[in-house]
């Protein structure tokens, strides 16, 4: 029986360890975190529908429940080396496995906000980025950090995405529809909070995405402004001062806030020491590069290392899992070859 | 002013504007092309702020072929290059006013020449 090594635990880990136990496989899911889920085990609520992230976890856990899997927590794949026989992988617990094929599954890193030095994150309190703000929306603690409920809270898309100045000239995709999604969350938890979205295009990529987009504004009265906030400063009263242009009206336009979510983008884990090793190939943008965009896109330019999920491009949950299906068929033809 | 201003369009009639001077600017400075309109350089511009002036908005308008508030404008900019850093493109800002300005020049150089020859 052929052993399949996947690297990573989040959704594009565990639905391609389930679908390659299916077709006869046995495998090793090696996650560094003490569980299984990836940046999935941080969410609230997930777009387009709302569906509780906990509950769509567990179904994709009970997936991987099977027997030809062996799912290894708190361990980190630190090395990789390719040999006559496959490869042998080395993990922080000093011990090795050896496997068949490889499957990289080890999704993204969220954009370090700081990077970004106008808008203080890190040094004015209440300056987040969106996965703190889901954490927020998790607990059912919105309030700030003096422990009082903001009255108003701004939304400032493509934070280290679309920025030449980051080095991250490409589109994060998915926080368009988070800062919609987030936004609307705030409204049924507190219809008294003001949302604005500060936005340079709103991609609304999905099905039901666009119409989420139209509910936001109709139902919940968020309100969008077309311009990218240019800086972020804390007055003496603790709130925050915002600029930006509002370029549908063509005037630089000031506003106050109590909260500013910086819909932080998604980076490339691609610089992983065992990739290096193995020399896998990365595009331009830094995640891993397919040998073919469209007829095999989980293949790498390494035989035998296969890609599956973010760690390959920013994706949704719901593409994240089909691809993660599309790389345990991808591995299962190339052993029937 | 309403009975005494000579009636202009108020639509961007693309195919009558001249492109001499976008043509000029955009081969001086070809980053201008990826300007999304982001409005980044608009919010930190030190002119914008004090005087009518929008940068993001006069480039637009110059890549258009609507010169004529470019004309009257341009010149608010100080030149102090804030703008270029922001910008998520990399668009050359400071430089665009530059080109602009000495392609205005021209244009008009050669209207003058025009004229003599009349
Ligand atoms: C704020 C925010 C909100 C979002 N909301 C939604 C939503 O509502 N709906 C939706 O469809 N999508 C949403 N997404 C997108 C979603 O997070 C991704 O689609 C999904 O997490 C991708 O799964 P993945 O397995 O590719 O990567 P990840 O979730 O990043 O999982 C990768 C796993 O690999 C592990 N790993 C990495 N390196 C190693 C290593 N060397 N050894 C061992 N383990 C390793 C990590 O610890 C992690 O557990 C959101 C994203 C963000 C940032
Ligand atoms: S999805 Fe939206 S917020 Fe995210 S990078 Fe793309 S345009 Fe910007
Ligand atoms: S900052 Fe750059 S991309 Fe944004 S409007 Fe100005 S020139 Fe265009
Ligand atoms: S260089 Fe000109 S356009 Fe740019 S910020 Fe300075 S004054 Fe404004």
């Amino acid at each position: 029986m052929k052993h399949i090594a996947i690297i990573g635990g989040g959704p594009a880990g565990i639905e391609s360890a389930a679908s390659l136990a299916q077709l006869g496989y046995r495998v090793s899911l090696i996650e560094k975190s003490a569980e299984l889920g990836g940046h999935l085990s941080q969410m609230f609520t997930l777009f387009p529908d709302g569906r509780n992230a906990a509950e769509v976890l567990s179904e994709l856990i009970a997936h991987a429940r099977q027997k030809n899997i062996n799912v290894m927590l708190n361990t980190e794949v630190i090395d990789a080396q390719r040999n006559l026989s496959g490869f042998t992988i080395t993990l922080s617990n000093q011990k090795t496995v050896t496997a068949d094929a490889l499957l990289i599954a080890t999704g993204f890193r969220l954009f370090n906000v700081a990077r970004k030095e106008e808008y203080g994150y890190g040094i004015y309190k209440n300056v987040i980025n969106s996965l703190q703000m889901e954490k927020k929306l998790r607990t059912g603690d919105l309030t700030m950090a003096n422990g009082q409920m903001p009255k108003r809270v701004v939304f400032l898309h493509c934070v280290g995405s679309r920025d030449e100045k980051v080095g991250n000239n490409y589109c994060s995709k998915v926080c368009c529809v988070t800062a919609v999604k987030q936004a609307i969350e705030i409204k049924k938890m507190n219809p008294e909070i003001e949302t604005f979205c500060f936005y340079m295009d709103i991609r609304m990529f999905g099905p039901y995405y666009e119409e989420l987009y139209r509910e936001a504004q109709e139902k919940w009265k968020v309100v969008f402004v077309r311009g990218k906030i240019s800086e972020a400063a804390e007055n003496i009263d603790g709130r925050l001062q915002i600029k930006a242009e509002d370029t549908l009206i063509g005037k630089p336009l000031r506003m106050q806030c109590d909260m500013l979510v910086a819909m932080a983008g998604m980076e490339s884990t691609a610089d992983a020491k065992f990739a290096q090793t193995l020399n896998v190939a990365r595009g331009l943008n830094r995640f891993y590069s397919s040998t073919d965009n469209y007829l095999r896109y989980n293949n790498t330019n390494v035989e035998g290392v296969f890609t599956a999920g973010t760690c390959t491009a920013p994706m949704n949950i719901i593409d994240t899992i089909a691809n993660a299906r599309a790389a345990a068929l991808s591995i299962h033809q190339y052993f029937s070859k | 002013m309403w009975g005494y201003s000579i009636a202009k369009s108020q639509s961007i009639v693309y195919d009558q504007n001249d492109r001499t001077i976008i043509n000029y600017v955009l081969e001086q400075e070809p980053s201008l092309r990826t300007c999304m309109a982001c409005g980044g350089c608009t919010s930190t511009c030190s002119a914008g702020n004090l005087v009518p002036f929008n940068i993001r908005r006069l480039n637009t308008l110059l890549q258009r072929g609507e010169y004529s508030q470019v004309k009257k404008e341009i010149y608010n900019c100080m030149l102090c290059g804030k703008c270029t850093i922001v910008c998520p493109r990399g668009v050359n800002i400071r430089n665009v006013v530059l080109k602009t300005r000495e392609a205005i020049m021209n244009s008009e150089k050669s209207d003058a020449n025009d004229t003599n020859a009349i």
